[in-house]
């Protein structure tokens, strides 16, 4: 049966299409067979993370009119075999997007054996995003140690409990997950940035993942590679410790504590 | 972070965030929960009452609370200070 996971925040910015990429690549590795869905209508990105801009002919909106097939519109990953990009269409039109349409699409992958179908949300609380994470069984809300994105991500928790078909239906409602990204050890360390454990007691969510804040994360979006792939990166091994835990591994935090400093580092400051 | 953190003693900057994250997202929670409609019915009644007596839009406040296991739907209106009855 296929499991659908929103991966959202509320937020711009702060890194729902880069988690989007890393978690449908590193399930893929599992051997699962991944779609990734791009919501963000209007402003198509995952092609570009995902480093399969210029194979895109078909994409989300085409497949809801009716204009191609589910599968002359799925991009097959050229690294890993069982993992396909949905590209989200250009148009202008925010009404082109139906929970009708998106119905279809979503069934039509799971008959298809698909393992997991993974939407990444546009920010906001628009349309596109209502509908990324209207059909959702498990939510992955990315959040920034920074006041405004754990603001926002509550309102999205706020939707999650309450605009979705898990909560219309009253079955349990959605599993959310917190997933934090640009995490900084030496910063929440010196007092200048709120820790995992801070933000997980405001949110009482459970932990998912913590990615270091990485320059890897960049160099990966220029190359058109999810920095999941990158296995010299510590960003990387700490999405790869997120899809295990999605997957019901029991796996300890990472990268959460400031690196040991000598002796003399610690009597003179940095 | 050197010597000198042994001796600081204001709350980090961290500590701050932490605590008005802890106000504001209890605050929009304990609304979370209450009515669409508030907004709409307090314009409304703010129109009605408006046509009767000229009366600032920020004197008409709608709260609805919880009193004794029963929701209490309050409304407040400031009415203003009438002229001086002339002579």
């Amino acid at each position: 049966m296929a499991e659908t996971i929103v991966v959202t925040s509320g937020k711009g910015g702060v890194g729902k299409t880069t988690t989007s990429a890393s978690l449908a690549c590193g399930l893929a590795r599992h051997g699962k067979r991944v779609a990734v869905i791009d919501f963000d209508i209007g402003l198509r990105n995952l092609d570009l993370i995902m480093g399969c801009e210029r194979r895109v002919v078909y994409d989300f909106v085409n497949v809801i009119n009716g204009d191609c097939t589910l599968k002359q519109a799925l991009i097959k990953d050229k690294r890993l075999e069982s993992l396909h990009v949905l590209a989200a269409s250009q148009t202008r039109d925010k009404e082109a997007l139906t929970e009708e349409g998106v119905r279809r699409v979503l069934e039509e992958l799971a008959a298809d054996g698909f393992d997991f179908i993974i939407c990444d949300s546009p920010a906001g609380i628009e349309k596109g995003a209502h509908l990324a994470m209207y059909f959702a069984d498990r939510a992955v809300v990315v959040v920034n140690p920074e006041v405004s994105s754990v603001r926002d991500s509550d309102r999205i928790l706020g939707l999650l409990a309450s605009k979705t078909q898990r909560a219309e239906q009253g079955n349990g409602g959605v599993k959310e997950h917190l997933l934090l990204t640009r995490y900084s050890p030496q910063r929440v360390a010196s007092g200048e940035m709120m820790s995992v454990s801070d933000i997980k007691e405001i949110l009482g969510l459970d932990v998912v993942g913590v990615v270091p804040e990485s320059p890897d994360v960049l160099s990966a979006s220029n190359a058109g590679v999810p920095v999941i792939l990158n296995e010299e990166s510590d960003a990387a091994r700490a999405y790869g410790d997120a899809v295990a835990r999605l997957l019901g591994e029991s796996v300890p935090l990472r990268f959460i504590e400031e690196p040991k400093k000598g002796f003399f580092a610690r009597m003179f400051g940095r | 972070m050197g010597l000198l953190a042994l001796f600081r003693k204001q709350p980090t900057s961290a500590n701050v965030a932490k605590e008005r994250l802890r106000i504001i997202v209890a605050q929009e929670r304990s609304a979370r929960g209450s009515p669409d409609y508030l907004p709409l019915l307090r314009r409304e009644i703010l129109e009605v009452i408006h046509r009767y007596v000229n009366v600032d839009p920020s004197a008409v406040q709608i709260n609805l609370g919880r009193e004794d296991g029963r929701e209490v739907l309050e409304l407040s209106v400031a009415l203003p200070q009438p002229p001086p009855a002339r002579r």
